[in-house]
């Protein structure tokens, strides 16, 4: 079954334009214009796109902040603004920017309240906390008020805390933004210890290419409200154009470099001593074999594209 | 059921007041401070009196009961629901985001998390001004005054908090709506403290019957004080007023639903 449902999901918006010096022009802009997207349960799912694209948008509209334009739209089966207060029991959300804890006091007292605020039976709450406390190394700093813990720390705490009433479906708004390179590596252990249980769902939106890599098979790219890719990580390198690359070194070397069926040769240094071929049909195997037959190799490497490279292609051809 | 039902809204009330707690000093000054808020509005009614003899054809002890009556109400209510004005931040900023995923009412959030428990000095402060004012009017006690004399602060304090809903929502269409609610609720306030009978033309016609503000203080006072209208509605007008509260909070929960219905949040 499809924990969350959307079909021809739209949020349009009203913006005014400056159009002279006082007079000011209406104009409907739409955030998000015709999403469809299913996600089976447990699955984890990277959603991708440049800034503006509508992937704030389209989360909020799933966990019933907004309310949808046009389409239909639903999670765990539910209507999300309709059924808002139900639907909030069985997901969780952080959005890097809202926080869910009180700021005036010691995190652990907020992870208290929020018990209380999702009646979690207190059995649960202790052993999803325990659990939290240990891979997130919450102990340190358990009785500092939130206003005095660094992002870092604040964002394990509102990790924890979107997770103590046990959701479905966790939604992740830029969870890694801004942080340091050891606290993002704890968020991603714990996002892929959290996905890999099987039981909760997770989308996460993001501008860190790595958070992707690390933790999702599956990736959407949103543009301009529209979806234009909804695959796996090694279908968007085939669909644009980064491919696989082998770096062979010679040890003497060749007249002239080799034409290789399925393979274009890219670069050729230290006078044809190093050969840089990019694959097309070819496999790795068969240019190495290709080249070995040729002459010694020193040394061969293959480099893979930068999942980077691959989204920049697709925002600029856009 | 009820007390399942109210734990949570407990629970978010007492991190707010721990939280405000934790500020010990500024909380304790704010509490003397407000207390001046109420002060001021009866020593107003006061200084008045100091240069005239009736107010609208109303004297000192009658106008007291008026002016203490909608103090009462404006002030639980402010206690009630005051800081729902701080909604046009939450907007602005899309921090009314963290209350919508959260599984609770977006408004009682809202009046729980922020509730202005320094305004606690104001509201008995009030409560008890309003209680003095009734014992020095000529008031000819019956059971059904007393039941009016409690009913009718408790109809006003329903009414303002109506009046602060409406007025707050507009920050949900108009982000920079500033101060323009602002006119309504002290506007109305103010015109509540009053006799009705001293203000006259479109303006009376616009705030006193066509907003209800006539029927939150004056026209239960007017009961309570056995006096009838100068304006000539009949006395069952006063007895039934407290009750213009109700279709006043039927509205102001529509205005507040299409507001959250409109909320258009912020990039983050």
């Amino acid at each position: 079954m499809d924990v969350i449902e959307a079909i021809g999901l739209r949020k349009d918006f009203t913006v005014r334009v400056k159009a002279g010096r006082l007079r000011r022009r209406r104009r409907t802009v739409s955030a998000v214009n015709g999403v469809d997207l299913r996600v089976a349960r447990g699955e984890m799912l990277g959603y991708i796109g440049p800034n503006g694209a509508g992937k704030s948008t389209t989360l909020k509209m799933l966990t019933g902040v907004l309310t949808p334009s046009g389409g239909d739209a639903r999670v765990c089966g539910m209507v999300p603004v309709a059924q808002r207060t139900r639907l909030a029991l069985r997901i969780g959300v952080v959005f890097g920017q809202r926080s869910q804890l009180w700021w005036d006091l010691p995190l652990g007292e907020s992870f208290a309240l929020l018990r209380h605020v999702y009646r979690v039976p207190p059995g649960d709450h202790a052993a999803r906390l325990r659990r939290c406390r240990s891979l997130l190394d919450l102990d340190a700093f358990l009785d500092t008020p939130v206003r005095q813990l660094s992002l870092g720390q604040r964002m394990r705490g509102e990790l924890t805390a979107a997770l103590l009433h046990g959701p479905e479906v966790l939604f992740l708004d830029e969870p890694t933004i801004g942080l340091d390179v050891v606290s993002k590596q704890a968020v991603r252990s714990f996002l892929s210890a959290l996905g890999a249980s099987g039981d909760t769902t997770l989308v996460l939106t993001t501008h860190d290419l790595a958070d992707i890599e690390r933790l999702c098979r599956r990736l959407v790219v949103i543009d301009h409200g529209r979806v234009v890719h909804d695959g796996t990580i090694d279908a968007l390198r085939e669909r644009y154009g980064s491919r696989r690359r082998v770096l062979v070194d010679l040890d003497e070397p060749l007249e002239s470099a080799p034409v290789l069926p399925g393979a274009n040769l890219k670069a050729s240094e230290g006078e044809g001593r190093r050969l840089e071929y990019e694959l097309e049909s070819a496999t790795a195997g068969e240019v190495i074999a290709r080249l070995a037959g040729l002459g010694a190799l020193r040394d061969v490497s293959i480099v893979e594209p930068d999942i980077e490279d691959v989204v920049a292609r697709l925002y600029t051809s856009r | 059921m009820a007390d399942l039902r109210a734990r949570p809204y407990w629970a978010l009330f007492r991190g707010h007041a721990r939280g405000q707690m934790s500020y010990r000093v500024s909380f304790a000054v704010d509490l003397v401070t407000n207390v001046s808020a109420t002060a001021l509005d009866v020593f107003t009614v006061l200084v008045l009196f100091g240069v005239t003899h009736t107010l609208g054809g109303f004297e000192l002890r009658e106008a007291l009961v008026i002016n203490t009556l909608a103090a009462c109400g404006f002030a639980l209510a402010d206690l009630a629901v005051g800081n729902i004005e701080k909604i046009k931040v939450y907007v602005r900023t899309g921090l009314f985001d963290a209350l919508l995923v959260r599984p609770l009412g977006a408004l009682r959030q809202l009046l729980l998390m922020d509730m202005p428990i320094r305004k606690l000095s104001r509201g008995l402060f009030s409560v008890t001004v309003y209680a003095v004012a009734l014992r020095l009017a000529p008031v000819d006690w019956t059971p059904a005054r007393a039941w009016l004399a409690v009913a009718a602060p408790l109809g006003a304090v329903a009414f303002f908090a109506a009046v602060f809903v409406c007025t707050a929502s507009v920050a949900f269409w108009w982000t920079d709506s500033g101060e323009v609610g602002n006119a309504f609720t002290y506007g109305g306030r103010d015109f509540t403290s009053y006799p009705v009978s001293v203000y006259s033309g479109w303006f009376r016609s616009l705030f006193a019957y066509g907003l209800g503000f006539a029927f939150v203080a004056y026209y239960p006072a007017l009961v309570l004080l056995g006096r009838s209208d100068p304006l000539g509605l009949p006395s069952w007008v006063g007895w039934l007023a407290p009750l213009v509260s109700l279709p006043a909070t039927a509205v102001a929960a529509l205005v507040w639903r299409a507001g959250v219905r409109h909320y258009a949040s912020t990039g983050s």
